[in-house]
């Protein structure tokens, strides 16, 4: 059998060899710092404007991770693209001559590029934060806080997640285009707007990206939006649900077809 | 050693490779030979597990390729130059497979000088071209130093100086003592480098023999004459038992006479002759005549038989244009 720290170091070196890595983690690190912080201020300089419900639920935490929704989406091209170049490329006839376990081939991938996501996750997170709570000034809250850490961290976790979530999909479809073309829209409008649109949004509550984000909210129905019926470990449990099932199902037909 | 042991790939009701079976011996080079389509790449793909075959198995020293540990070490393959990361160096695109089967970095530099591909080594591959790229697939077989090779059709669109890389690149490896097994489609660069002969068509076996015993057993030899003299030829020829065939162009060949006693021949009856020359079939022709049935039988049976051209001679053109005409021949 293989040996895993070998695949490992392979799926390493495949990862930082190709300037997409560095220019889609860069993006996400990126968009979610600048719009959270551009969003911070902006919601701190019209706090007056704000319903009331919305000033009652102020989360200065949550703010800070507004740009999370555009940012996720360079972690969505960078979990498609580790996985879907290897077909695209052709690679994935070498890389499995290489490594024909398939298992240890694509779990190694996914552990060497989730581990990466989730730590530029975690990075982009806690400077999101601090950089949100200073333009927030007085309405901003304190890393120590209830539950602010939890929700820091948590974060991080969601950005990994929603990377080894797209690799999953790619390993399904085979194909980074076809993943792109799902993935992509699904997160930035249909997500967005299933969960607006009442009636549907009992069902889009379930959904990875709108479940797993109640772990970085710290009070309840943060910004006057509705009560959900799980806790924000329990949503985040509800995306990794989700992310198992991708990436057994990515392992499936990497098992099943032919390369 | 390969064995392949009945091995069946079905896609959906097309049969791809029937119940093939064969051995790659070692320490010589093994020509896989058969028309486009024939089924070479399927089963090169099956013998690295990368297809899964629907019955029938693949063993190599007696493993499958699943079970052997760091396979890179025992067997070498060069499928589709193009199935690297062009967006990664020609180093890198080496260093991540010589990594998961632990091959120290050293050997990258190394293989990478063996194909001449140092001076690009730190270059994006998606710049190279199809011979650089070829270059580079070689270099990975090589990689973990195997015992086993498998090239598929490594000359395909090579310019001359690239084959003559290959070929002798082959050679310079099967005087090693490693095992070579390359699959091509025309049959003269496998009189060039194969000492032994596998054949298919329509992914069935259709000769496992020795180069030698194949050139021995196909290639005809006849004599070629032409006279302004024909008929009279054909006469004094039928009279003294040679039988003599008429082909395009004028010409007239007998097989099995040698030219001396047919110059002798046309001296005695006073017989101007053009030309006389020993010739020889191609082994390309011979190859074309064993696969001609499978091949035959792949450009019909696929066919909605309407859809057949009609034969020739009832004007293919003029029933293209008005399908009416014609069509009713083909049903």
């Amino acid at each position: 059998m293989a040996s895993v720290p070998a695949v490992l170091t392979s799926e390493w070196t495949k990862i930082r060899s190709v300037s997409s890595t560095v220019w889609t983690l860069f993006a996400a690190f990126a968009v979610t710092v600048v719009m959270g912080a551009a969003l911070s201020a902006l919601l701190n300089a019209t706090f007056d404007d704000l319903s009331e419900t919305e000033q009652a639920t102020f989360d200065p935490t949550f703010v800070s991770f507004s740009g999370t929704v555009l940012g996720q989406l360079a972690m969505v091209v960078f979990g498609v693209l580790v996985v879907g170049t290897e077909y695209s490329s052709g690679m994935i006839r070498t890389s499995l001559a290489a490594v024909p376990q398939r298992a240890t081939f694509l779990l190694s991938k996914i552990t060497v590029a989730g581990v990466l996501a989730f730590v530029v996750g975690l990075l982009t997170s806690f400077v999101s934060f601090f950089l949100s709570q200073a333009m927030l000034g007085d309405r901003g809250t304190d890393i120590g806080a209830e539950n602010v850490l939890r929700a820091v961290v948590g974060g991080g976790l969601y950005m990994g997640l929603i990377a080894i979530f797209s690799m999953g999909v790619a390993a399904m479809l085979r194909s980074s285009m076809l993943s792109l073309g799902i993935l992509m829209p699904f997160f930035f409008l249909v997500s967005q707007i299933l969960s607006a649109v009442p009636g549907a949004k009992n069902v889009a509550r379930y959904f990875p990206d709108q479940a797993g984000s109640k772990i970085m909210q710290v009070v309840p129905e943060a910004m006057g939006s509705d009560p959900s019926p799980y806790g924000p470990w329990a949503g985040l449990g509800i995306m990794v649900l989700w992310v198992l099932a991708a990436v057994l199902g990515g392992f499936l037909v990497l098992k099943k077809r032919d390369a | 050693m390969i064995e392949v042991e009945g091995l069946t790939k079905r896609f959906g009701s097309k049969v791809a490779v029937d119940h093939l079976s064969f051995q790659v011996k070692p320490g010589i080079v093994t020509g896989f030979l058969g028309p486009n389509g024939a089924g070479k790449s399927t089963t090169m793909r099956m013998m690295l597990d990368l297809d899964h075959a629907t019955s029938g198995t693949v063993r190599i020293d007696g493993k499958h390729y699943r079970e052997l540990q760091e396979p890179l070490k025992y067997i070498g393959a060069l499928l589709d130059a193009k199935a690297m990361h062009g967006g990664r160096s020609a180093y890198n695109n080496l260093l991540c497979l010589a990594q998961s089967n632990r091959i120290p970095s050293s050997r990258v530099d190394e293989v990478l000088d063996m194909v001449g591909l140092s001076a690009v080594a730190k270059k994006k591959s998606k710049g190279f071209s199809l011979g650089m790229g070829q270059r580079l697939g070689i270099a990975s077989a090589l990689l973990g130093d195997p015992e086993i090779l498998m090239f598929d059709e490594p000359v395909n669109g090579l310019d001359p100086e690239g084959i003559h890389w290959i070929r002798n690149l082959m050679k310079a490896l099967a005087s090693e003592g490693r095992t070579i097994f390359v699959s091509s489609h025309l049959m003269s660069e496998m009189a060039l480098t194969a000492d032994h002969l596998i054949v298919i068509g329509q992914g069935r076996l259709l000769a496992d023999t020795s180069m030698a015993d194949f050139i021995h057993e196909n290639s005809r030899s006849y004599a070629r004459l032409r006279s302004p003299q024909q008929e009279r030829l054909r006469d004094v020829l039928h009279q003294e038992g040679f039988t003599a065939v008429e082909t395009a162009g004028g010409f007239l060949e007998i097989d099995g006479a040698t030219t001396e006693e047919l110059g002798e021949l046309a001296a005695r009856h006073q017989l101007v002759l053009h030309e006389l020359s020993p010739q020889r079939a191609s082994l390309e022709e011979a190859f074309m005549q064993m696969t001609a049935g499978s091949v035959e039988y792949h450009a019909h049976s696929d066919r909605d038989p309407v859809a057949e051209p009609p034969a020739v001679g009832a004007g293919w053109g003029e029933g293209w244009k008005k399908p009416g005409t014609t069509g009713s021949e083909g049903e």
